[in-house]
C-alpha cells in the first residue's frame, strides 16, 4: 500500500513545486497574467483590434470610396463632411486613411507569419541536425543578417518591378527569416540536450516527430513575442519604401505613400501627411507595448538577455 | 585578444563572399534583356546584340561574377548605365555627404540618448524617468520621415530658423542629423538606463557608498565605466545602421549621398550603380560590427583576457 502511494504523493509534490515556481503555467494563464497585470499591453491589444476593425469595415464606416476624386473640394480642411479633411485630389483623407490601415496591417502581419515560419523550420533543422546543414543554414542567415534590410528591401522592390509592387508583402520574409533562425537554434540546441528529449531517442521515436511535437512547442512562447516584435519593423519598412515611391502605387493607398504625397502641402495643410504618419506610430507603438509585455509574461529569459 | 580578433576578421571573408554573389545573382534573376531594357524596346536586334557584348553580358554567369568580384576587390564596381560614369567615382563623390550626415546624427542620438539614460536611471520611477523613457518610445516608434516633416514644419517653416533642404554648411545638416538621429536616441537611453541600473546594484557600488563617496562620484567615477560597456558597443553598431539608414533622410532633405544614388539607380533600372551602392554599404556594415566587437574585446577586461 505504502509502495502503491508513494509515486502519487511524488507526483503531487513535485506539480506543487512547479506551480509554486511558475512552471506550470500555461500559455492561456500567462496571457491571462498580462491582462490583469500590464493595462499599457492591453490598452494596446485594443488599439491594435479597433484598427483591424475600422479597416476591415471601411467600406461601411466612410460613404467615400479610397479612390474617389472630387477636384471641387481638393485640399479642404476638416469639416463635418470631411473628418480629416480632402487632399490635392479631393479625396477623403480619412477614408484613404481607414482603407490604408488595410496595407499596412496587411503587411505587417502576413510577411511577418511567413518570415515565423521559415525561420522556425530552418532555425529547427539546424539546431537538431547540427554539423553541415547547421553550417551552411546558419552563415546563410549570417549574409541575410550583414544586409541593411531597407537597401535589401530596395533591391526586392526592384526585381519585383513597377507591376508587381502590389505584391508588397513578398520583401519581408526574406529578410526577416534569419533573426528569427538564430533564436530558435538556440531554443533548440538546449533543448536538444534535455533528458526527455533524450528519453524520445531512446524509445526510438522519429526524429521529426521530435523536432516538431517535442521540441517546437517549447519554442512557440518565444516565437509569438518575436512575432509581434517583428510586425513593426515591418510596418515601417513598408510606409518608408510607399514613402520613397518604390512601394504601393497610385491610385492604391498606404499610409506611407499618403506621407510622402501630402509632403508637397506640409506648409499649407500639414494634416495630409501627419494624419498618416500619426496613425503608422500609433500603431507601431500599440504593437512595441504588446510586444514588451508579451515578453514579460511568455519569456522572462528572453527579457533579462 | 588579438587571435579573437583575427579569428572575426577572418570570419567576415565568407560572409562578404555570400553578400557580393547574391546582390550579383538577385540583380541577374530579373526577366527581361538588360540591353533591349536601356536602349527601348525598336531597336534593331543588331544593336542589342553589340551592347549586350558591350556590357559583357554575353559571357557565363560565373566568368561575370568572378570579373565583378575581382572589380569590386580593386573599387572597381563598373560603370553606371544611366549616368555613364564610374560607379567607384560616383560613390567617392556620394560618401563624404553621408558620412557627415551619420556623423552628425550620431552624435545627436548619443548626446541625447546617454544624457536621458542616465538621469532616467538616476531619478527611476521619477517623473523624469517617466518622461524620457516615454520620448524614448517614441523615438523608436516614430518614422524617421514623420520626424524630419515635423521638424521641417517648425523650424524651417514656421520659425525659419534652419534650412528647408540641402546640403550646403553646417546648419543644412541639423534637422536631417536630429530626424536621422532620433530613433537610435531612443534605443541609446534605454540602453544606457537599464545597463545603469543593473551596474548600481553591484556589490562594488555599496562598497563605495560605505567608503563615504558621494552619489554623483559614484555615478559617474565608479558606476558609468562599467554601465556604458554594452553602450559604446551599440553607439559602433549604430554607425553603420545609421551610415545603410540614411535613405530616407537624404531623400527628404535632398542630400546628394549614398542613399539618395541608390533610390536613384531603382528609379532609372541602373544595375551597376545599384549594385555598387548595395555592396558598399554592406561592406560598411560588416566592418562597423566587426569594429563594434573589437571595441566590445579591448573595452571589457573579461573579453580582453579570455584565451
Amino acid at each position: 500500500m505504502d509502495q502503491l502511494s508513494s509515486p502519487s504523493t511524488e507526483t503531487l509534490t513535485a506539480e506543487a513545486l512547479a506551480a509554486e515556481l511558475g512552471e506550470a503555467d500555461t500559455i492561456g494563464s500567462k496571457l491571462h497574467r498580462l491582462a490583469s497585470e500590464n493595462k499599457l499591453a492591453v490598452v494596446s491589444m485594443a488599439v491594435i483590434v479597433f484598427i483591424a476593425l475600422a479597416a476591415v469595415f471601411a467600406p461601411l464606416l466612410t460613404p467615400y470610396g479610397f479612390a474617389e476624386q472630387d477636384l471641387a473640394v481638393r485640399l479642404q480642411n476638416p469639416s463635418a463632411a470631411h473628418w480629416l479633411g480632402t487632399d490635392e485630389l479631393g479625396r477623403d483623407e480619412l477614408t484613404r486613411l481607414l482603407y490604408g490601415a488595410r496595407v499596412s496591417l496587411l503587411v505587417g502581419v502576413v510577411p511577418t507569419i511567413v518570415s515565423m515560419l521559415l525561420g522556425a523550420i530552418l532555425g529547427l533543422i539546424a539546431g537538431f541536425c547540427g554539423g553541415w546543414t547547421d553550417t551552411v543554414i546558419m552563415r546563410v542567415a549570417d549574409v541575410m543578417l550583414a544586409f541593411p534590410s531597407l537597401l535589401l528591401a530596395l533591391v526586392i522592390m526592384y526585381i519585383l518591378g513597377r507591376r508587381h509592387r502590389e505584391h508588397l508583402s513578398l520583401h519581408s520574409p526574406y529578410i526577416d527569416w534569419a533573426g528569427v533562425a538564430r533564436v530558435v537554434r538556440s531554443q533548440t540546441l538546449s533543448l536538444r540536450e534535455s533528458q526527455y528529449v533524450e528519453a524520445a531517442n531512446s524509445i526510438g521515436v522519429k526524429k521529426l516527430t521530435i523536432i516538431f511535437r517535442h521540441i517546437f512547442p517549447n519554442c512557440v512562447p518565444s516565437l509569438i513575442v518575436l512575432f509581434t516584435l517583428n510586425i513593426p519593423g515591418a510596418i515601417l519598412s513598408e510606409s518608408s519604401m510607399s514613402f520613397l515611391g518604390i512601394g504601393v502605387q497610385p491610385p492604391g493607398c498606404s499610409w506611407g505613400l499618403m506621407a510622402d504625397t501630402g509632403r508637397t502641402y506640409l506648409t499649407s495643410h500639414p494634416m495630409l501627411s501627419l494624419a498618416p504618419s500619426v496613425a503608422i506610430m500609433l500603431v507601431v507603438l500599440a504593437f512595441n507595448f504588446l510586444g514588451d509585455g508579451l515578453r514579460d509574461v511568455l519569456d522572462p529569459y528572453m527579457n533579462r538577455r | 585578444m588579438f587571435r579573437n580578433i583575427a579569428k572575426r576578421v577572418l570570419q567576415t571573408i565568407p560572409i562578404l563572399l555570400g553578400v557580393a554573389l547574391l546582390i550579383f545573382l538577385m540583380l541577374r534573376i530579373i526577366p527581361g534583356n538588360v540591353a533591349t531594357t536601356l536602349m527601348g524596346e525598336h531597336v534593331n536586334q543588331e544593336s542589342v546584340k553589340r551592347l549586350t557584348a558591350e556590357l559583357g553580358l554575353d559571357q557565363p554567369v560565373y566568368v561575370q561574377f568572378l570579373k565583378y568580384i575581382f572589380g569590386a576587390a580593386r573599387g572597381d564596381f563598373g560603370t553606371s548605365y544611366y549616368l555613364n560614369r564610374s560607379v567607384k567615382n560616383l560613390l567617392t563623390i556620394a560618401f563624404p555627404y553621408t558620412v557627415k550626415l551619420a556623423l552628425a546624427a550620431a552624435m545627436v542620438a548619443w548626446t541625447i540618448g546617454i544624457t536621458a539614460g542616465i538621469f532616467a536611471a538616476v531619478r527611476k520611477n521619477g517623473i523624469l524617468d517617466h518622461l524620457f523613457m516615454g520620448f524614448s518610445l517614441l523615438g523608436i516608434s516614430m518614422p524617421v520621415f514623420m520626424v524630419a516633416m515635423i521638424l521641417q514644419y517648425f523650424l524651417a517653416f514656421r520659425l525659419q530658423a534652419l534650412p528647408l533642404e540641402g546640403a550646403v554648411g553646417f546648419r543644412s545638416y541639423i534637422i536631417p542629423a536630429i530626424a536621422l538621429g532620433w530613433n537610435s536616441a531612443g534605443s541609446i537611453a534605454r540602453m544606457t538606463r537599464s545597463s545603469l541600473l543593473e551596474t548600481l546594484q553591484e556589490d562594488y557600488i555599496d562598497t563605495a557608498a560605505a567608503k563615504g563617496r558621494g552619489r554623483v562620484g559614484i555615478i559617474t567615477a565608479h558606476a558609468l565605466r562599467n554601465a556604458l560597456l554594452p553602450v559604446v558597443t551599440m553607439m559602433a553598431l549604430q554607425i553603420s545602421s545609421l551610415l545603410s539608414g540614411a535613405v530616407i533622410t537624404e531623400t527628404i532633405f535632398s542630400i546628394p549621398g549614398i542613399g539618395r544614388l541608390a533610390v536613384q539607380a531603382i528609379s532609372n533600372r541602373d544595375i551597376p550603380l545599384l549594385q555598387g551602392t548595395v555592396l558598399f554599404t554592406t561592406v560598411i556594415v560588416i566592418a562597423g560590427n566587426l569594429l563594434a566587437d573589437c571595441l566590445y574585446a579591448v573595452l571589457d577586461p573579461r573579453i580582453r583576457e579570455a584565451k
